[in-house]
């Protein structure tokens, strides 16, 4: 069974159609990318997965539940976690900190056990930490852990995001143009990086203008024009399909 | 800071009082007290979660009010002292969420223009309410707190420890909830809301958490001061004391426990020592002008000149001195961002 399935999703702003009846599933441990011209309305899809949007007709269904009209808290929680287009972190706070936050869903303290620093909140604060710690190692940060996430460098910020993502203990992994403003190392880091995170059991669902990137890493793409599908399948299949090389070339003259 | 500073200041704060045996003096101290109290408050709401509070005084009115009401003659209910603090913190803490949970999709300036509407109907509320509250009387002869069969009375001392004791209370609690989950969360809302719903954060009820927390601080700080002034009526909690709390926390150093402590004692003292002190000093050199009835526009001054000198405050915290130096190292760090990636 699909892990996340769109059913024929429809997003309007006003009299803009941003999505229309977009239908398609992820299986469950893939890497799939999305690709599409810019204001194709790949940003939308993602904001619709992860709650920020209602959608105006259709529904989102991951991991058997229903989750279109749900609060962005709750979804997170649920076990979808992102990364965004332009970065957004929690600058002033440390990159220990940000990954912490992450966990917050997975963490049962109250506001109580917050105020007494009950032994069992001290527990899971050591526990919280320590599993922040692995995390910044995972993504090869530890030794900036008590840096601000302002004070990183571009490429680390990305890796922190990702960190942060991954401290959910996510099922679905969203990353928005994980490669944006990468050089060619960085951007094979993260080759490595997506793998090695589908290698956790976590599937992962990326928008990237990269295509030697999408290519080299995803299973599945998917196109978008005008907020439409205009392709789906294989890398080679979706490259060689004359609809994509049209939209984003333009037609034959 | 060190670890043992604030366990010998809190020493020190123990004995002062002993050995400046001046009862006007102690009498300022835990007046100064309750408005430490109070910025400790409004320093989660604003400080921690970021949310701007300009009408926190009303708090304090609900606060002063419920121990008004139920511990004096005006209904004949003598509720002890004690009992009264968990329940006065309580209903202002209801009162921080009924306040919350309208506006929390404000923000900003928006939030801070509802805020202060509630600043400004409270007091006004208890004024026109003269069949419960009194009106512009207030209600009087309030009940002293006793412990150990030892009533209060009228003398300063026993309050300064109470408030003392309140400020212990306050400040490990607001200590404890910023190194938490719930204080990462509220760093979180206020650094970006829209990430740390992306974290799994519900903010809303993050939010309501900060109002509530925060307004329960200025519970125990009403019921200690109306309990000291055997008095509460509704030209206490105007405007004026929302807008010295606030500078409290500006000048101290939004955010940082010590900083809104010593920013709040620096307002205080401005406003019972030096102001009258500088303008009998004046009038001695035959220079009518009378300072105190300037303080708002001598608070105003001291606002501006923080923002233009120190914009941090006083005693910063680490985060908040990186946030406004940001700004201006923002061109800098762009510029150097631009050559860590191109070249």
């Amino acid at each position: 069974m699909a892990l996340l399935q769109l059913e024929n999703v429809t997003q309007r702003f006003g009299g803009l159609v941003a999505v229309d009846q977009l239908d398609f599933s992820i299986e469950a441990g893939s890497i799939v990318a999305m690709i599409g011209p810019n204001g194709a309305g790949k940003s939308t899809v993602f904001n619709l997965i992860t709650g920020i949007y209602a959608p105006s007709t259709g529904r989102i269904v991951f991991d058997g539940r229903t989750i279109s009209g749900m609060k962005t808290s709750s979804i997170a929680a649920g076990g979808i976690a992102r990364t965004f287009q332009n970065i957004r972190l929690f600058a002033f706070m440390s990159a220990l900190d940000n990954v912490m936050t992450g966990e917050h869903a997975r963490m049962h303290a109250n506001v109580l056990d917050s105020l007494l620093h009950t032994p069992a909140q001290r527990a899971e604060e050591r526990r919280v930490r320590a599993r922040a710690f692995e995390l910044l190692r995972y993504v090869n940060l530890e030794h900036v852990a008590e840096q601000y996430a302002s004070n990183l460098s571009y490429g680390m910020q990305r890796r922190l995001e990702i960190a942060r993502a991954l401290a959910g203990e996510p099922k679905l992994l969203l990353l928005d143009e994980p490669a944006a403003g990468m050089n060619s190392t960085e951007k094979s880091e993260l080759v490595e990086l997506i793998r090695r995170i589908r290698e956790l059991g976590v599937t992962v669902f990326l928008i990237e203008h990269d295509m030697r990137l999408v290519k080299q890493i995803s299973e599945r793409i998917t196109v978008l024009d005008h907020g439409e599908k205009i392709a789906e399948g294989t890398p080679d299949v979706v490259c060689a399909d004359p609809k994509v090389i049209e939209a984003y070339l333009g037609a034959p003259a | 800071m060190g670890r043992f500073q604030p366990y010998l200041l809190f020493g020190a704060a123990i004995v002062l009082p002993l050995i400046l045996s001046n009862g006007g003096f102690v009498n300022f101290l835990a007046d100064a007290g309750a408005f430490v109290l109070l910025a400790l408050g409004l320093n989660i709401v604003i400080g921690f979660a970021g949310l701007l509070d300009l009408g926190y005084a009303a708090f304090f009115a609900i606060g002063s009010y419920t121990f008004a009401m139920l511990a004096s003659p005006q209904f004949g209910i003598h509720i002890p002292f004690w009992v009264m603090l968990f329940v006065a913190s309580g209903v202002a803490a209801l009162f921080g969420i009924l306040l919350g949970a309208p506006t929390l999709r404000l923000r900003g300036d928006y939030l801070a223009i509802v805020t202060l509407g509630f600043g400004e109907i409270v007091p006004q509320t208890f004024l026109n309410l003269s069949q419960w509250t009194g009106g512009p009387n207030g209600i009087g002869s309030l009940d002293q707190p006793s412990i150990f069969g030892y009533r209060f009375g009228f003398q300063a001392l026993p309050y300064y420890y109470l408030i003392l004791a309140l400020i212990a209370v306050a400040v490990l609690a607001a200590n404890n909830l910023r190194a938490s989950r719930l204080g990462r969360a509220w760093m979180a809302v206020r650094e970006d809301e829209l990430a740390a719903a992306h974290a799994g954060i519900n903010t809303t009820t993050t939010k309501l958490a900060a109002f509530a927390i925060g307004a329960s601080f200025s519970g125990l700080a009403g019921c200690a001061y109306a309990s000291k002034l055997q008095l509460v009526s509704p030209d206490q909690f105007g405007f004026n004391v929302s807008v010295a709390v606030l500078s409290m926390l500006v000048l101290g150093g939004m955010g940082n426990i010590p900083g809104v402590i010593v920013g709040s004692l620096v307002i205080s003292s401005l406003d019972r020592f030096i102001l009258p002190q500088l303008t009998n000093f004046m009038h001695n050199f035959g220079v009518q002008i009378d300072l105190t009835n300037s303080r708002f526009l001598i608070y105003g001054i001291i606002l501006v000149m923080t923002m233009l000198f120190r914009p941090e405050g006083l005693i910063p915290s680490r985060q908040r001195r990186s946030e406004l130096r940001a700004g201006k190292d923002a061109a800098v760090a762009e510029q150097t961002l631009y050559t860590e990636t191109v070249l």
